[in-house]
């Protein structure tokens, strides 16, 4: 029998828990207590498109047949997950307006990542790789975008925004050129406006042989109705965790798709799935691919889920986007007199409020109005994000809730509001009743207690705290 | 079917509060020229039944290790995962939360991944761990990417005998952070540390996988030793599963542990969503991507976790933030924790032994020749059987045997060469019928 030689041999064992099973069910069971989900309450986190989770999703994600294939199966014996991802990629093909379509990477922000590098490879086989090392990305961009360009080893070039919330055209104009690779745009923006010049925009980035990313987080307003191909984008990622429902899981998983234009196809991750009749199988020998930026074809559950929710709605893809557009103008419009609309138009499935005149008036925050919705039952939006909007509240309701929820958000929205100028401490105390308050992230960033230390544990509880969240995006 | 709640009379009541008469006018900043003017192209709504019978077709037409006994691994393991696992992911508050940004609302989930944390950072001896990686290639090139910026190098060192995978993605990565790869052959199944020693000079670190690709027991503390000399830092991929028996990898001074996260806890699922696993030294801290989370207390004194660090993130740092991570692997990291409190030490300790004991068992009962005579496996090996792997896979298949991975698909030189794994779950008579299917394969 091998034996593990005694210089690799574990010394001493993991301290791991020890529990007997009941103790380990209710441990979780009270863990989850503590915390929201959809499941739990409306949840209008701006950017995350908090949807509702289909149940039937999980159940067939978990069918033996999906759940317990290896990944290393040979293709005949993958037949049924392969024709799966084949006709998913069939459908974001269709969604997106573009022409092929790799599964493979794991988020939204790796479909980013992955989109640089496809224009990277492009650029380099067109013998233009030393000469376009620049990428454009407005200052509403999600913070992704700014890292994934550093990832990929491009340089940044920030555009601004203009007085009606659109990429400042002729910004734009002066900072595109021969050293452009690309543009990332979101679009919808995270201001939730469609940009009204996107057609001009693809002319100037097309017009200097430059390539165009859409950034798919704010996909869901427009499926059905307008597609990022017909738009003029090269390169699409798609999280489909947003988009199409796969539960959060507190972080993750997602799974971030990304769709090509045919000139860009070649380059895309392997391995490729491919059709012959009725039979599907995998092809590795893809000679200008740029790699792999995950394993396996990526992550086939979310798949399953997502898959299974596009099929729910079919052509009526068109109608939730629909709804996800009049749920958020609808709150826009029960709350634009209350609190401060930076961008005067009809928002697309988000809008971004700003707080501002409650701070200068009675010394309330974003962060505050944040905290005390937590008292009426509600997540709050995403704070201080974007940041082209000071206190911004970034509210996305999604199509799946009713108006009865939409409306009791509002009302405590409009009683908040009145709260600040009648009780402000009231929301600078708030939350009321959790199971914390506030807590005191500076001393966490300051004494850096990252893991259970056993006998050696500090004790927190006896240095001085103060009820200092930092002011800084929260959600996205 | 769908999943909206608006009925038409709300509709109505909703566009006129908002003060217009149709939903298309709320799609008027969008240029004519831009919109699509047709319906989608995708076959007609589903209701839940027909959703079900339509996937149950497609599940059907896959093989699952339920129906077909395996010995694949190569990188993916069918372990046992405990009923206590599916019931807490499927605890709404749970599965239906995002990013714990509001902590208030969010303890939950914060001290989960706290425990996470503690248990990753207890299984592979290290100081810090983030909340979960996409997977366990991934967080390699995440490794690489701090040690680029932790000693200012350009060179990565790979050993050939790390999962092809892992190495196939940090040379994806690679260039963007303006890193040359160098991949160590393997000698005998193993890497030599005095090769390795050589090829470290001047790296930023240098990956190996242990057990490695092969199931082999590397020199690890030699191989981690030979970083060392050259100043490079030594980064272990490891199975969470191998660490009850198996040494940690901050015990032989390595700078930072990752590891696939899928034996511990997950479903095989086709490849994914797993999670991968990174810890380091605390030296490296403000250098790790992703989320971590931190202890501290409310004004009360009441002890609570948040989100900490931030400023190494992309929502606060942008351009100049560690990562571009954001959604990650929590749910998955989440089972991983359920999975290892489960299992305890002595468990996990167990898992190792009987794994490591039924590979010795299967082995000497299939009496194959080794590829590797001279080294030490765990829970895999690899073996030769005078034939195209391949070959033998697809008529092992034909009766109802997956009797493991074909070494050839990744290493040149080794087409007759079968990696062969074993889990707990497989038993010695699931070890004769091995024997006698290949026995009957390879008799042809």
């Amino acid at each position: 029998m091998p034996e593990v030689p005694e210089a690799l041999r574990r010394a001493e064992p993991p301290r791991l828990p020890e529990l007997a099973e009941p103790d380990l069910v209710r441990h979780f069971t009270e863990l989850s207590s503590r915390n929201f989900g959809i499941d739990t309450g409306f949840y209008p986190l701006g950017s995350c498109t908090m949807k509702h989770n289909p149940r039937v999703n999980e159940r067939l994600a978990a069918l033996p047949g999906f759940r317990d294939v290896h990944p290393h199966q040979e293709a005949d014996g993958a037949q049924g997950a392969l024709r799966l991802c084949w006709e998913l990629q069939e459908v974001l093909a269709e969604i997106t307006g573009l022409d092929a379509v790799s599964l493979q990477p794991a988020a939204g922000s790796q479909g980013e990542l992955t989109g640089l590098m496809l224009m990277r490879a492009y650029f380099a086989d067109r013998g233009e790789g030393g000469q376009r090392r620049k990428i454009v990305i407005p200052d509403t961009a999600h913070g992704t975008n700014p890292a994934s360009v550093t990832m990929a080893g491009y340089e940044l070039t920030p555009v601004k925004t203009d007085p009606r919330g659109n990429i400042d055209v002729d910004d734009l104009r002066a900072n595109v050129d021969e050293h452009t690779a690309g543009l990332m745009l979101t679009n919808p923006s995270t201001l939730g406006l469609f940009d009204e010049n996107i057609e001009e925009i693809a002319r100037i980035f097309h017009g200097a042989g430059a390539l165009m990313y859409y950034d798919g987080a704010n996909l869901n307003a427009v499926c059905g109705i307008s597609r990022p191909g017909d738009m003029g984008f090269d390169i699409v990622h798609i999280n489909l965790h947003k988009t199409f429902s796969q539960p959060h899981g507190g972080g993750g998983p997602g799974g971030g798709p990304i769709a090509v234009e045919k000139r860009l196809e070649p380059f895309l991750p392997v391995p490729a799935i491919v059709r012959e009749g009725a039979r599907f199988g995998l092809d590795y020998d893809r000679p200008q691919t740029i790699g792999k930026v995950r394993g396996f074809l990526g992550p086939f559950g979310v798949f399953v889920r997502s898959y299974a929710f596009i099929l729910a709605y079919g052509p009526r893809l068109r109608e939730m986007s629909e709804v996800a557009v009049l749920n958020a103008n609808y709150l826009l419009a029960r709350l634009r007199e209350a609190y401060e609309l930076p961008f005067d138009r009809l928002c697309m499935h988000e809008f971004v409020l700003s707080a501002r005149p409650l701070k200068r008036e009675h010394g309330v925050t974003a962060l505050d109005v944040a905290k005390r919705l937590m008292d009426y039952g509600f997540h709050p939006p995403t704070v201080y994000f974007p940041l082209v909007v000071p206190e911004a509240l970034m509210i996305e309701p999604t199509e799946t809730e009713a108006k009865e929820t939409l409306d009791s958000f509002a009302d405590a929205m409009l009683t908040i509001a009145r709260e600040a100028a009648e009780e402000p401490d009231l929301l600078k105390s708030a939350p009321h009743g959790r199971p914390v308050g506030r807590l005191d992230e500076v001393k966490a960033a300051k004494r850096i207690v990252v893991r259970y230390g056993f006998e050696e544990h500090p004790d927190l509880a006896g240095e001085p705290a103060a009820a200092a969240a930092l002011e800084a995006p929260k959600g996205v | 079917m769908s999943y909206l709640a608006l009925t038409d009379a709300d509709r109505e009541a909703m566009l006129e509060e908002i003060g217009v008469s149709t939903i298309e006018e709320l799609f008027g900043d969008l240029p004519v020229g831009v919109r699509l003017g047709r319906e989608l192209d995708l076959r007609p709504a589903m209701t839940e039944q027909e959703l079900t019978a339509y996937f149950e077709q497609l599940a059907s037409q896959n093989a699952h290790v339920g129906a077909e006994l395996s010995f694949l691994g190569a990188g993916m393991y069918d372990h046992y995962v405990p009923a206590v696992v599916d019931a807490v992911l499927q605890r709404g508050e749970l599965l239906t939360a995002y990013t714990p940004y509001q902590p208030e609302l969010s303890q939950g989930v914060l001290q989960a991944i706290f425990e996470y944390q503690t248990a990753i950072c207890e299984l592979t001896g290290m100081d810090v761990s983030n909340a979960s990686g996409y997977d366990g290639t991934t967080v390699a090139a995440d490794a690489c990417f701090i040690a680029k910026h932790a000693t200012g190098r350009s060179k990565v060192v790979v050993t050939e005998a790390t999962n092809p995978q892992v190495r196939q993605v940090v040379k994806t990565y690679a260039p963007g952070f303006g890193l040359e790869v160098v991949e160590v052959p393997h000698r005998d199944g193993a890497t030599d540390p005095d090769e390795l020693r050589a090829a470290s000079e001047d790296a930023a670190c240098v990956i190996f996988q242990h057990p490695n690709f092969f199931g082999v027991l590397e020199p690890a503390v030699e191989l981690a030793a030979a970083a060392n000399d050259a100043e490079a830092l030594p980064v272990a991929h490891v199975d969470p599963l191998s660490l009850g028996v198996v040494e940690a990898p901050g015990r032989y001074g390595c700078a930072i542990a990752i590891g696939e996260g899928q034996p511990a806890g997950n479903y095989l699922s086709y490849g994914g969503p797993h999670y991968g696993f990174l810890a380091a030294r605390s030296e490296f801290i403000r250098r790790m991507p992703g989320r971590i989370v931190g202890e501290t207390t409310d004004a009360a004194g009441t002890r609570g976790y948040v989100l900490t660090l931030q400023t190494r993130e992309q929502h606060i740092r942008r351009e100049k933030a560690t990562s571009n991570i954001t959604t990650n692997q929590t749910l998955l990291a989440l089972a991983g924790l359920v999975y290892l409190s489960w299992l305890g030490p002595e468990g996990l300790r167990e898992v190792g032994e009987t794994c490591m004991a039924l590979a010795g068992h299967a082995m000497e009962r299939l009496g194959f020749p080794l590829a590797f005579a001279d080294r030490t496996t765990f829970k895999e090996f690899a073996v030769r059987v005078g034939r195209p792997a391949k070959d033998v896979v697809r008529e092992a298949r034909e009766r109802g045997v997956h009797p493991g991975y074909a070494l050839g698909r990744d290493y040149p030189g080794m087409d007759d060469v079968l990696l062969v794994a074993l889990t707990e779950k497989r038993t010695p008579a699931e070890i004769d019928r091995l024997a006698e299917v290949l026995a009957e394969v390879l008799a042809l």
